[in-house]
């Protein structure tokens, strides 16, 4: 069974004049998208900046809705439904940021921010939770008596990703969780994840502008651009012999190590 | 003579040490990466030989530029304001904190030339803003000088601090992380900007980045730093295919997404970087390092030779 199925999405902002050059108009961040995400799938979305990747990613947590078209969950339709009958949603999906910092209330312990979700679902053991999720993401724990300030950016994404762990979803949804991170801890935060999702057997849905990134973790994935899916399909094929010119251009502005090294040989 | 050349920099807060012993030279036209992860001391480098330097941090050594008869570390803020702009410039990170919100960004191109005189009049130098900005390639660059810079998209207000650091031709161009807030094809945009804006005029570019594959693609030469000490040296190519310092090793093998290890796992370094003044003695890389040996308890030295360098008691693949 598809734990999520999309069908015909549209989102349609109206916005406000802020440019010279560019007159304020309605903007399609979504014009029809659809697909279907079967149970421990790992589902990459990749596409520059603007392309809708943040938008679909609202609408699946029901953060938003829709202009038109449906998304189901588990197979109940949540486009509409109000918030009081999205319970089971904001405890079986949840959503790790790209920038940790924002999205951590700088005023509350580790402790707070990871059991919050927890306290209010009326867990019977959140201490002994809050252990296992500290270790599950790597982090030592001391840790738990600790404020958001005192880690540095790797630390603060396993941080976040403890928190969307605790209600123990069946999907974590990541938007950009590795962009703003150095080399060294974007590898490290990827095997997390790719464990994570592994030892939980969770369903993945993965944004990234890069492609190299976001073939290391999801086995589907979907190109983007303007607010439509232009090639959809295995990870590793769409990798290696991308169909659609855009999705070749996408890879080529992503320089990586092995391409940029070429020019020296 | 190099454009710029920095002798043993010391940086220091509060008697902790934050960066030690760093020396390099840019010649001019010559493009020289500066890697290490975040808190590596980069930014602080970077900030040094601007004289840019935050209050309690205390400097020691020497940075010269060329065509200036001073050293700039211990100069007067008058004497650097004359160089700053004028000779030396600097790209951010975040061009938002850099760029003046209230004033329109062809005034701010403008303005940079007047306070240095390098135009006679503010007509001209308007006129030369208007000309920069079609060069660092905005689109409709008489209408784009009229905007303030929330009009402009990231990617455009990174080619208007551009066009203020070329303004007045400056020997030195220095960019910090310049395309890490960018989307991916507008980085490859401006970093093809900025690598034929400076090879147009001659200018020596210090260019800081963590990530390898844009130091690849855009420099000849690359400083990999650590712990605030240069702990290896040398051209993109030896440095990149043949490291001989282990922290540079495992850059370049956390860099490589296209590679696993036997578990199917992307190669990463041990651990994290320490705060500042929590580096151990000794190598400063020790307590994050596979091949440590009791050696590594005294600190080992950055020797070069033709600009080919690196400070380690077991470097990869042995000594030589
Ligand atoms: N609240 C909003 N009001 C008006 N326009 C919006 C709003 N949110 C998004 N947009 C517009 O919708 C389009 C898609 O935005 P979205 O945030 O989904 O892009 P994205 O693919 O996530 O980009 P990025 O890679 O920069 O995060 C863009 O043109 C954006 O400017
Ligand atoms: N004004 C300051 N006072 C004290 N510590 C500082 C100051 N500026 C930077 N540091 C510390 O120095 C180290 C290097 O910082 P920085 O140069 O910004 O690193 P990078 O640019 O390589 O990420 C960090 O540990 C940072 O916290
Ligand atoms: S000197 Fe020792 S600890 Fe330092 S990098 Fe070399 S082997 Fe590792
Ligand atoms: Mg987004
Ligand atoms: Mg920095």
């Amino acid at each position: 069974m598809n734990v999520i199925e999309v069908r015909d999405l549209h989102r349609v902002y109206r916005r406000p004049r802020t440019s010279l050059t560019v007159p304020g108009t309605r903007v399609e961040a979504l014009r029809g998208v659809s697909f279907d995400l079967p149970r421990q799938a790992r589902f990459g979305v990749v596409g520059e900046s603007g392309s809708g990747k943040s938008t679909l990613i609202r609408l699946l947590a029901a953060l938003d809705k829709p202009t038109s078209g449906t998304i189901s969950f588990q197979g109940k339709d949540i486009t509409g439904l109000p918030e009081r009958r999205l319970k089971f949603l904001r405890r079986e999906l949840q959503v790790v940021f790209q920038d940790p910092m924002g999205s951590l209330d700088p005023r509350m312990r580790v402790r707070d921010i990871i059991c919050e979700p927890l306290v209010a679902q009326g867990h019977s053991d959140p201490a002994g939770r809050l252990k296992e999720l500290l270790d599950a993401v790597g982090l030592p724990q001391q840790s738990a008596d600790r404020f958001p300030h005192q880690f540095s950016g790797g630390q603060r994404q396993r941080i976040s990703i403890a928190r969307a762990l605790a209600p123990n979803p069946s999907v974590l949804v990541a938007d950009e969780p590795v962009s703003a991170l150095d080399v060294s801890v974007r590898a490290q935060i990827l095997n997390l994840l790719a464990d994570l999702v592994e030892r939980f057997s969770l369903t993945l849905v993965f944004v990234s502008h890069d492609l190299s990134v976001v073939r290391h973790v999801c086995d589907t994935v979907a190109v983007m651009r303007s607010g439509e899916i232009v090639e959809m399909g295995a990870a590793e094929e769409i990798y290696e012999s991308p169909q659609h010119s855009y999705t070749r251009e996408l890879i080529a502005a992503v320089p990586t190590l092995r391409t940029a090294m070429r020019r020296f040989a | 003579m190099s454009a710029l050349t920095v002798d043993s920099l010391e940086l220091s807060v509060a008697g902790i040490p934050l960066v030690t012993g760093v020396s390099f030279t840019v010649g001019a036209g010559e493009r020289v990466g500066l890697i290490g992860e975040s808190g590596s001391g980069k930014s602080l480098t970077a900030t040094a030989v601007m004289g840019l330097l935050p209050d309690e941090v205390d400097a020691a050594g020497s940075v010269r530029l060329s065509d200036v008869d001073h050293d700039l570390v211990g100069a007067t803020e008058k004497q650097l304001a004359r160089v700053r702009g004028r000779r030396m410039a600097m790209v951010f990170q975040e061009p938002m904190s850099a760029l003046n919100p209230s004033m329109r960004v062809g005034d701010q191109v403008a303005e940079i030339m007047l306070i240095h005189g390098t135009r006679p009049d503010k007509a001209t130098a308007r006129a030369a803003a208007v000309e920069l900005l079609g060069q660092v390639r905005l689109p409709e660059p008489a209408e784009t000088a009229r905007a303030y810079p929330h009009q402009l998209s990231g990617g455009q207000r990174q080619r208007v601090m551009l066009a203020i650091a070329l303004a007045n031709d400056p020997a030195v161009l220095i960019c910090d992380e310049p395309t890490t807030a960018l989307d991916v094809t507008v980085q490859a945009r401006m970093l093809e900007l900025i690598r034929t804006a400076t090879e147009e005029r001659g200018t020596a570019l210090l260019f800081i980045t963590h990530d390898l594959a844009v130091v690849a693609q855009t420099c000849e030469r690359v400083l990999v730093m650590y712990g605030g000490r240069l702990v290896e040296t040398g051209s993109v190519k030896e440095v990149f295919t043949a490291p001989k310092h282990p922290y540079t090793r495992g850059l370049l093998d956390a860099s490589d997404l296209e590679a696993v290890d036997e578990h199917g796992r992307l190669r990463t370094i041990p651990g994290a970087v320490p705060g500042a003044g929590e580096f151990p003695g000794g190598c400063v890389f020790r307590n994050r390092c596979t091949d440590a040996t009791g050696d590594c308890a005294e600190a080992p030295v950055l020797s070069e030779v033709d600009d080919r360098g690196f400070a380690c008691w077991n470097p990869v693949g042995g000594p030589a």
